[in-house]
This record gives C-alpha cells, sequence and structure tokens, in this order.
C-alpha cells in the first residue's frame, strides 16, 4: 500500500519535473536576452531537476539511492545561484546590456563593474 | 492502473518531455547570438543531462546512475564558473569585440 502510493507520488514529481525542465529551455529560448534567460535556466531549470531527483528517491526504494539523490537536490540549489550570479556579472562586465524593454536597471550609472 | 504502470508510463512521458526540453537548449546554443548566451545553454543542458539520468535510474533500477549524475552536477557547476570566468578574461584583454545589441521582440 505505501509502495503503491509512492510509486504514485514518484511517477508526479517525474511528470512535473519534466515540465519544468521544457518550461526552462522554452523560456531561454523565447525570452528578449541574457539576463531574462538566466531566470528562466536557473529558477525553472532547478525546480525541474530537483523535482526529478526527489522523484528517484521516492522511488527508489533503497536507502543509499535516496541518500544521494537528496544530497544531489542539496548540492544544486546551493550551487546553481551561485554559478547563475557570476555568469550574469561576468556578462555586464563584458559589456553586454539588457534588452531596451528593461524598465529598470540599477547598475546603469555604474561606469565600471569588476569581477 | 497499478503504481508501477503509472510509474512506467510517467517515466516514458518524461523522456519525451525532456528530450524535447534538450533540442530547444540545443537550438539556443547554436544561435548564440553571444559567448554568455552560450555558456548558459551548456550549463542547461548538463542540467538536463542529470534530470535524465535520473529517470534511466529509476527506470532501470541501477543505483550507480546516481553516483553519475552527482558527478556532472560537479562538472557542470565548475565548467560554468570556469567559462564565465573566462569571458571576464577575454574582456580584460581587450579581445572582445563589440558584443550585439539583444533583439527586441516585437
Amino acid at each position: 500500500m505505501i509502495a503503491e502510493i509512492l510509486q504514485y507520488v514518484a511517477g508526479g514529481a517525474v511528470l512535473l519535473g519534466a515540465t519544468f525542465s521544457l518550461l526552462a529551455a522554452l523560456g531561454i529560448l523565447r525570452f528578449p536576452d541574457l539576463y531574462t534567460r538566466l531566470h528562466a535556466a536557473t529558477k525553472a531549470g532547478l525546480v525541474g531537476v530537483g523535482t526529478v531527483l526527489l522523484g528517484v528517491a521516492c522511488a527508489s526504494f533503497d536507502g543509499a539511492v535516496a541518500v544521494r539523490s537528496l544530497g544531489g537536490v542539496i548540492f544544486l540549489v546551493l550551487t546553481s545561484p551561485v554559478s547563475a550570479h557570476l555568469l550574469a556579472r561576468a556578462a555586464y562586465a563584458a559589456g553586454l546590456r539588457p534588452a531596451h524593454i528593461t524598465v529598470v536597471n540599477v547598475l546603469a550609472k555604474e561606469t565600471d563593474i569588476k569581477s | 492502473m497499478t503504481g508501477a504502470t503509472f510509474l512506467d508510463v510517467s517515466e516514458n512521458l518524461a523522456l519525451v518531455l525532456l528530450g524535447a526540453a534538450v533540442a530547444l537548449v540545443l537550438w539556443r546554443l547554436f544561435s548564440g547570438p553571444t559567448l554568455p548566451d552560450r555558456i548558459m545553454a551548456l550549463d542547461l543542458l548538463t542540467t538536463l543531462a542529470v534530470s535524465i539520468i535520473g529517470v534511466l535510474a529509476l527506470r532501470s533500477g541501477v543505483g550507480l546512475l546516481i553516483d553519475i549524475a552527482l558527478a556532472l552536477c560537479l562538472v557542470g557547476f565548475v565548467s560554468t564558473i570556469a567559462l564565465a570566468r573566462f569571458v571576464l578574461a577575454r574582456h580584460a584583454l581587450h579581445e572582445i569585440a563589440a558584443l550585439p545589441e539583444p533583439s527586441v521582440p516585437p
């Protein structure tokens, strides 16, 4: 009974995570500039892979695999914002500017952005 | 429908969705238009590969695949940071060409 419920939960989680990943891919294809694309790639991509790994942890019925999946989720939550922030900052320092439809750019008044 | 059947169907459907996501990300990877866009697409591609390996681990029951997914997470993080530093270093050497303005959607 418990195993049945866990399998339903894992199937739903895997489907939900795959849908989020597809939406992230659609986002980086459709958004106008790098900074908005990074929103889609980092947030939606992280939720997608995290939900898939949680589903794997639910349905594996193996303690070692479940713990490693949860460790992977924690590692991704810790590192994904760091790499996205570093990439956005490097792109801004290299001279890439947001799209013209951007409403607020707090960094516009700073003339020199160093890493 | 039993739980095992539902899990099987959702794994297959998830693989189809993730394959479509990989195709869209590859499109962005090839079309650019700037180097940071391609780096971001590579990062998301690594994340999608981790998802696919997770689904395959669930499908085949081989727990070792999760270790491969974890190693891929680590490599993706380090490579994104290294490539971001490369963007900065190339800018510092004044080798960077004038980056094109981002396109404005109609």
